[in-house]
């Protein structure tokens, strides 16, 4: 019998707050924000990112965010997508937080266009800032278990480290690290950016992760709803997995059928 | 008068608070975030933060990101 079954699961908790769900989705590059929402709705998220960005004072028909995915729905993730330097990322979320009225951010600051790898020791130094000033810090970061100790040495509420490049859909390159991430970490670990399927949001999961965040995936997938979907699964599979503790690897067949009473 | 509001010149009333800014603008205060010369403007204080000639105004949103 099964000792702990799906439904019992603990809540993911970040910063305090609990989500059942453990897939949080991005809310760029969506054909329209109508579509967006029925990706948001197909993938049972809780969380979704959002960016921070001028309003359009020419053109103020354009279709708002807030009107389609819902705020009071959906925890906003704000996030400091297109920052290269700490300072830059955070007057963007001091504006975030005065828009939404809360805490709660995704920190990233990136190194360059091409890779928009993240510049770790810009990050690091971003974090401390904005721990000091009362932000709750989830930290978009490298796979290196030396700098994801450090962001969670500063306060920082989850770890969030690349599976490969953002927006990329490479997949999960080096699931050692992550791993060892997720062994020395006590505070959420978050693999974001790089997944491309929902093979590679179970194999997160698989892997010990607390949850998985994405948007290119579900986004640019042909029918994005589906994949919303998809991911929802994969998601809820890598995890039961997970908690199910997978069998031992063996270089050798072993039969499924008994070999007693053989004719 | 003239400011600077995103990034772009723009002539407004005079003695204009940022309240009445948004509302030249039809901007509902409750979906944004205002920054004046880099300080951010609390909500609460939009009917008393004065803008000058030449300040500088962003106005800033939540949109779609990854």
């Amino acid at each position: 019998m099964a000792t702990r079954s799906p439904s019992k699961d603990i809540p993911l908790t970040i910063a305090g707050q609990e989500f059942s769900s453990r897939l949080i989705i991005g809310t760029g590059k969506y054909k329209d924000y109508a579509q967006n929402a029925l990706a948001a709705e197909a993938s049972g998220c809780e969380i979704v990112t959002v960016a921070i960005r001028r309003v359009n004072i020419t053109d103020k028909d354009k279709p708002l965010l807030v009107d389609h995915v819902d705020p009071k729905t959906y925890t906003y993730l704000p996030n400091t997508a297109g920052c290269f330097t700490a300072e830059d990322a955070i007057r963007t979320l001091r504006l975030a937080r005065e828009a939404g009225g809360w805490n709660l951010v995704k920190l990233e600051v990136l190194s360059d266009k091409k890779t928009l790898y993240p510049d770790m020791e810009e990050t690091l130094r971003a974090a401390k800032l904005l721990i000091a000033d009362g932000f709750e810090v989830m930290v978009y970061c490298s796979d290196d278990p030396v700098y994801a100790r450090k962001l969670e040495d500063a306060g920082c509420c989850a770890i969030m480290p690349l599976g490969s490049l953002i927006g990329s859909g490479l997949g999960i390159q080096n699931p050692i690290n992550i791993r060892l991430i997720v062994e020395q970490s006590s505070v959420p670990v978050i693999v974001d950016a790089g997944v491309g399927t929902a093979s590679d949001a179970a194999m997160a999961m698989e892997l010990g992760c607390d949850g998985v965040l994405m948007n290119t995936a579900i986004a640019e997938a042909k029918d994005p709803i589906i994949m919303a979907s998809a991911m929802k699964h994969a998601v809820i599979a890598g995890r039961e997995a997970y908690l199910a503790g997978r069998m031992a690897k063996k270089r050798y067949a072993d039969p499924s059928s008994p070999l007693a009473g053989l004719l | 008068m003239n400011i600077t509001l995103n990034g772009e010149n723009r002539t407004v009333s005079a003695a204009l608070y940022i309240s009445g800014l948004l509302a030249e603008l039809e901007l509902e205060p409750r979906k944004i975030a205002v920054e004046h010369n880099l300080e951010i403007v609390p909500k609460s204080a939009y009917g008393t933060t004065a803008i000058k000639e030449n300040d500088q105004i962003e106005i800033v949103q939540f949109v779609g990101g990854g």
